[in-house]
């Protein structure tokens, strides 16, 4: 009877930890990207709502996850792209700009949603998942790990990916140049605005996926005010990750088992009210500055726009 | 410019030509119908002073500006050197006067830095070209070692070698000796024979005369934008150093009285040997033991320094930057904790004591960071002249603060220290920096003062300016028998100003040598790690 | 570079700097507004109906315009805050958990305290509390910040979703009414709350807003302390050369600008509310963010954009409840403000660069 009941709560934790850690995990790759770039991007949050709003949309007027998850990237991206021109083109404050991107999609989404869903409330089917053959078989980590949709997959390949990018790739270098030293890069006869723009840009892409994941799959609906903050924990994790893609995705992970907590608990019969797991997650990013404060690294260059012939 | 034709002949292949090349900045000339050529095979010298115009010419020549009017070829065909990248495909490369390497990556991934951005990274191609420019420059640089662990020496071969990367045409040197030891330079200057005897146009930028007679076969000298003489490689190789300075002097001011006394200035004649002798058998006013600080991220710290000043006495320090310099004037200020070590004032030990303390016992530093660390920017003049006197009477009476008095403060100082301001409520970052330095010698020489810390006092500084800013020291150290502590990394300097040169190497200090005749050989010795005799 | 001679029209242009100023600040306010204006007609709203609609109730009809002041009093603190920390150059966008959770604690405290102290004193408790607990709601950024050089920014905002949830579970667990149905402390009576100005429904807790701002304002330009803050704010490293007590500074500068917050929220409480149901979360903090840079720091421009954010919102709440555009449509108009006040900025910037050069 015990032993059930601990497969049972080990196995739900483990799946909404996953579920909650993925939009984390695309959010805070999408933020390490633009950080190694020297851009701290504070409006990640509203990218993810964009994303979260406009993958809902399409997904549900087209009947196609897929192209749910490509609006919803595109819808991040719209939103980056603001970024983009305001903080990378014209040099404006990183930070004044990105709370301006968090309202303005909080409240933009909120209105379109109010228009547009408020009074039916659709929801979306349940999402086909992809079983891996045998592997989706076992107890607790087989539902929970192998048995989700493709982009959960792909979500948890993309660190090793980046690996590869940041270590083996030009690109990968001209971030990190473009953070550390633009002025080395521009002399190298790279373009710091071209690479940041470029980082902002797939920041929102993936910021925008994480959202969309989050209305698409986490919830199969959307609602103002959704991500509640999942994109600035997302800003936390790049923060500790020190440029590290692994960190990211175990970050995540961790955060999600934390937010997944509540229904694992319910799950097994305990009954702790719903404000107070809220807190987990928050408290833990908290506890995890207090405690590895010291450890927390941000590029040199990070929220200074370039300007050629400053130093 | 009539004997253009001849003196061609005379040097290698024009590799890139300059013709009428100007630039405007709001208000400067920045280059005023700069022509210019520089030849394969020869090392080409640009004098001047700040503001001679070097900088402009070199962001063209590299691509970071675009002239508003004139004409650059290369090898003899018109060109347009749209952006770095471009300079650098034309053969162009530059070596900058401050390190532009990215110090988390690696020596390779550095070179391989500014290939297409799709492209993955090709070691093997990159690791081939690294071995001939190698053998060609004679270095010897771990090709995966992290940049930030290299010295100041290797990571500017570094640069020299990502700038010969795409052809060796060109190399342009921006005041590449500012950083080096003794030695350093010295290494450097084989490089440069090396690439010279292998057809490259080295152009070499410097304000250091000595240097230029050492390395240069042909020396340009700029003043305000213009070309105002230059000496052919005929001229120099049968001159003497004397000739050559008293030629560039005469290009550069035209024969005065001024010129004269700037002479000195500028060939860093040694006067100390005319300096009053001082009584060192009191007490010292300082003495400094152990003293040792915590490094943070890439920054040396002390570790065991050891020194003693007495009243009246100018010591300096020299040292390569980044030897603990920085630290040892901020552990002196009190703006560093001591991590071990004492430090006693006048018979008083003030280890323990911060900033605003060691201020009330006598303690004055001027920072080599004027706008950086030394003025708060957007303030006014008048609020940086009380800036460490905050919250205290006169210009304070509990808490409120009496804006009257500082200005009329404010407006006494810029009188008596001749600071050019339009008014004493203007934002400070909108003077020059040496009236900038006016103000911070103003703030911190007072009669109070008993130990003041000058940390590169001339650095970015015009001629006047630095003439003005030694004369002060000098000052300061006679009447008011304060001790002094000069930090540069200009020999010359020191051996202008200083009684005694104290030597920082790896946050210890190394010896301290005596000023008198023969003394720069004893510290170069020590600079490179030698031990003192 | 810059002792050459001013230009000889300064003189001339004395009007004219004046119209460019007031451009400068009016500019965004009116590209916001008709940006705001196309979405609403993208939704099929009539923007001027709606702003008609907006100015009426929030500014022209008496109880809007008392509404609309009444308003102005936890804005107007939070923004005295917000001065301090941001020419502190401390980004404390923690406002809205300070704010609801000294605000929780005051509604727990002041009903009981009512029926012990005279008016007065159970007032200055409230106030006391309040002051306090924001302060200490911002202790762990400040220590943060100040010991680790941790971006203040992620902590703040991270306790700002804690303060909120945290607030959320006072109420419903600690300070709960057992006699209402829905989660909310224990009501204030009417009579104990802060008095009304004359015959207006204005409490004066708006005076104490204006006390705060005018005072910050003096207090950053005519103290030594208000000199030190903006020395730490300009620049750190000259703070630290100056022998300015950066550590120390950082938790005051904190300590002020989250205590004013939750005076911010025991004022509204005290004023207004009476009560906090559960969920309750007005989100004050965020919105005034950008007025304060909008106003450049001035304090007396930053009472007239208050001024201004009140009628929008009032006006807004009743607008929602009549035309039916939801309330949200506020934050999309902040944040276009916010967005075009930069724009306007670098623009202005480039220009004057271009021409005063």
């Amino acid at each position: 009877m015990e032993a059930l009941l601990t497969t049972v709560f080990l196995g739900s934790l483990l799946f909404g930890a996953v579920t909650a850690g993925v939009p984390l995990l695309l959010a805070g790759l999408g933020e390490q990207i633009s950080e190694k770039a020297g851009v701290l991007n504070i409006g990640l949050e509203g990218m993810m709502l964009f994303g979260a709003y406009f993958g809902f949309a399409v997904a549900y007027q087209s009947e196609s996850v897929a192209l749910g998850f490509l609006a919803g990237g595109a819808g991040g991206v719209a939103a980056a792209a603001v970024m983009a021109l305001l903080c990378v083109r014209l040099g404006m404050n990183q930070i004044v700009v990105g709370i301006a991107i968090t309202l303005g999609a909080e409240g933009l989404t909120a209105l379109l949603h109010y228009f547009r869903f408020a009074r039916s409330y659709p929801r979306l089917g349940r999402i086909e998942s992809l079983p891996v053959p045998l592997l989706s078989e076992l107890p607790i980590v087989g539902r929970a790990l192998f048995d989700r949709t493709l982009l959960v997959y792909l979500a948890v390949l993309l660190p090793f990916l980046l690996i590869l990018v940041f270590r083996r790739s030009q690109f990968g270098l001209n971030l990190q140049a473009a953070g550390d030293k633009p002025a080395a890069l521009d002399a190298a006869g790279v373009s710091v605005l071209g690479t940041r723009v470029a980082a902002v840009l797939l920041t929102g892409f993936l910021a925008g996926l994480g959202g969309a994941y989050l209305s698409i799959v986490g919830g199969g609906l959307f609602l103002p005010f959704m991500t509640g903050g999942a994109g600035f924990i997302a800003i936390v994790l790049a923060m500790l990750a020190r440029g590290k893609p692994l960190w990211v995705l175990f970050g995540a992970f961790l955060f999600g088992a934390s937010l997944a907590l509540t229904t694992a608990m319910q799950v097994a019969g305990v009954n702790v009210p719903t404000d107070v797991i809220q807190m987990l997650p928050f408290a833990m990013v908290i506890l995890v500055l207090v405690l590895f404060a010291r450890h927390a690294y941000l590029p040199p260059a990070l929220a200074q726009p370039y300007h050629r012939g400053e130093r | 410019m009539s004997s253009e034709m001849s003196k061609e002949d005379a040097g290698g292949a024009v590799a890139i030509a300059l013709s009428g090349v100007t630039k405007r900045f709001p208000g400067v000339v920045a280059n005023d119908r700069v022509s210019l050529s520089f030849r394969r095979g020869e090392v080409h010298a640009l004098l001047g002073e700040n503001g001679a115009g070097k900088s402009t010419l070199i962001s063209i020549l590299s691509g970071m500006q675009q002239p508003d009017e004139g004409e650059i070829s290369v090898a003899g065909r018109p060109v347009r050197i749209a952006s770095p990248r471009a300079a650098l495909k034309l053969g162009i490369g530059t070596v900058y006067q401050h390190v532009l390497l990215i110090p988390s990556l690696t020596v390779l991934e550095n070179l391989m830095l500014g290939g297409a951005w799709w492209r993955p990274l090709d070691r093997a191609a990159t690791l081939t070209r690294f071995t001939e420019l190698s053998a060609l420059l004679s270095t010897r640089l771990d090709p995966d070692a992290p940049v930030g662990r290299l010295s100041l020496g290797e990571q500017q071969q570094l640069e020299i070698m990502r700038a010969l990367w795409h052809g060796e045409l060109v190399l342009i040197l921006d005041e590449p000796t500012s950083m080096l030891t003794p030695q350093g330079v010295r290494e450097l200057g084989a490089v440069v024979g090396r690439l010279r005897d292998h057809g490259v146009a080295v152009v070499f930028i410097t304000h250091k005369l000595g240097e230029a007679y050492a390395l240069a076969d042909r020396i340009t000298v700029l003043r305000l934008g213009r070309v105002v003489g230059e000496l052919a490689p005929e001229q120099l190789r049968d001159a003497t150093e004397q000739q050559v300075i008293e030629a560039v002097i005469g290009f550069m001011f035209g024969r005065d009285e001024q010129a004269a006394e700037l002479e000195e200035t500028l060939a860093g004649e040694a006067e100390a040997a005319t300096r009053r002798s001082l009584d060192r058998s009191g007490p010292p006013a300082l003495v400094l033991t152990g003293a040792a600080t915590r490094g943070e991220r890439g920054e040396c710290p002390l570790r065991e320094a050891t020194l003693e000043v007495w009243p009246g006495e100018i010591l300096g320090i020299a040292g390569v930057d980044g030897n603990g310099q920085k630290h040892l004037a901020e552990a002196l200020a009190g703006q560093r904790a001591f991590a071990a070590g004492s430090m006693v004032l006048d018979g008083r030990d003030i280890t323990g004591l911060e900033v605003v303390a060691r201020r009330d016992a006598g303690v004055r530093y001027i920072t080599d960071e004027r706008l950086g660390e030394g003025t708060s920017a957007g303030h006014s003049v008048a609020a940086n002249l009380v800036l460490k006197e905050i919250g205290r009477p006169p210009f304070w009476s509990r808490g409120l603060t009496r804006w009257g008095a500082i200005h009329g403060h404010a407006r006494a100082q810029i009188q008596e220290h001749d600071v050019r301001t339009p008014s004493e409520r203007t934002p400070i970052a909108k003077l020059s920096g040496g009236n900038i330095q006016k103000v911070l010698l103003a703030r911190e020489l007072d009669p109070e003062a008993r130990l003041v810390i000058f940390n590169k006092p001339t650095y970015g500084l015009d001629l006047q300016n630095t003439k003005l800013a030694r004369d002060r020291i000098r000052a300061g150290a006679g009447t008011r028998s304060a001790a002094l502590v000069v930090i540069s990394n200009e020999l010359d300097e020191l051996l202008e100003v200083c009684d005694r040169v104290a030597v920082m190497d790896g946050g210890r200090v190394k010896g301290t040598v005596e000023n008198a005749p023969g003394a720069e050989a004893a510290i170069g010795r020590l600079m490179i790690g030698a031990d003192a005799a | 570079m810059s002792d050459r001679a001013l230009p000889a029209s300064r003189s001339a242009s004395r009007w004219g700097g004046v119209l460019v100023t007031l451009l400068r600040v009016l500019l965004p306010v009116l590209l916001a507004l008709a940006a705001g204006g196309l979405i609403l007609l993208s939704f099929g709203k009539d923007p001027f109906a709606y702003y008609g609609y907006v100015v009426e109730r929030g500014l022209l009809s008496p109880t809007g315009l008392e509404a609309s002041i009444t308003r102005m009093a936890p804005l107007l603190l939070i923004a005295a805050g917000l001065i301090v920390a941001f020419r502190a150059g401390l980004w404390n966008l923690g406002v809205d958990g300070q704010f609801l959770l000294a605000a929780v604690c005051v509604a727990a405290l002041a009903p009981p305290l009512a029926g012990l102290l005279p008016h007065a004193l159970m007032l200055l408790v409230c106030f006391a509390a309040a002051a306090l607990v924001g302060a200490a709601w911002s202790a762990i950024p400040a220590y943060l910040k100040a010991r680790h050089g941790i971006n203040e920014i992620i902590s703040t905002l991270m306790m700002s979703f804690l303060g909120v949830s945290l607030a959320n579970v006072l109420i419903k667990i600690v300070f709960n009414d057992p006699t209402t149905t829905v989660p909310q402390t224990e009501t204030l009576a009417v009579a104990d709350r802060l008095a009304r100005l004359g015959d207006t429904t204005v409490h004066w807790g708006v005076l104490l807003g204006l006390a705060a701002v005018i005072g910050v304002h003096y207090l950053m330009s005519r103290t030594a302390l208000g000199l030190k803050l903006q020395i730490v704010g300009s620049n750190p490293r000259t703070a630290i050369h100056a022998g300015i007590d950066l550590k120390r500074l950082t938790f005051v500068a904190f300590a002020l600008s989250a205590g004013l917050a939750g005076l911010g929220g025991a004022v509204d409480l005290l004023g207004v509310q009476g009560t906090i149901r559960a969920d309750w979360n007005p989100a004050y903090g965020i919105a005034v963010i950008p007025l304060i840079f909008l106003a450049r720091f001035n304090g007396w421009a930053v009472i007239a954009f208050v001024f201004f954010f009140a009628v929008l919102m009032i006006g807004g709440e009743s607008a929602a409840r009549r035309l039916g555009v939801p309330s949200f449509y506020v934050l999309v108009q902040v944040a276009l403000l916010m967005l075009f006040f930069a724009v306007v900025e670098t623009f202005d910037h480039a220009w004057r660069k271009r021409r005063g050069a």
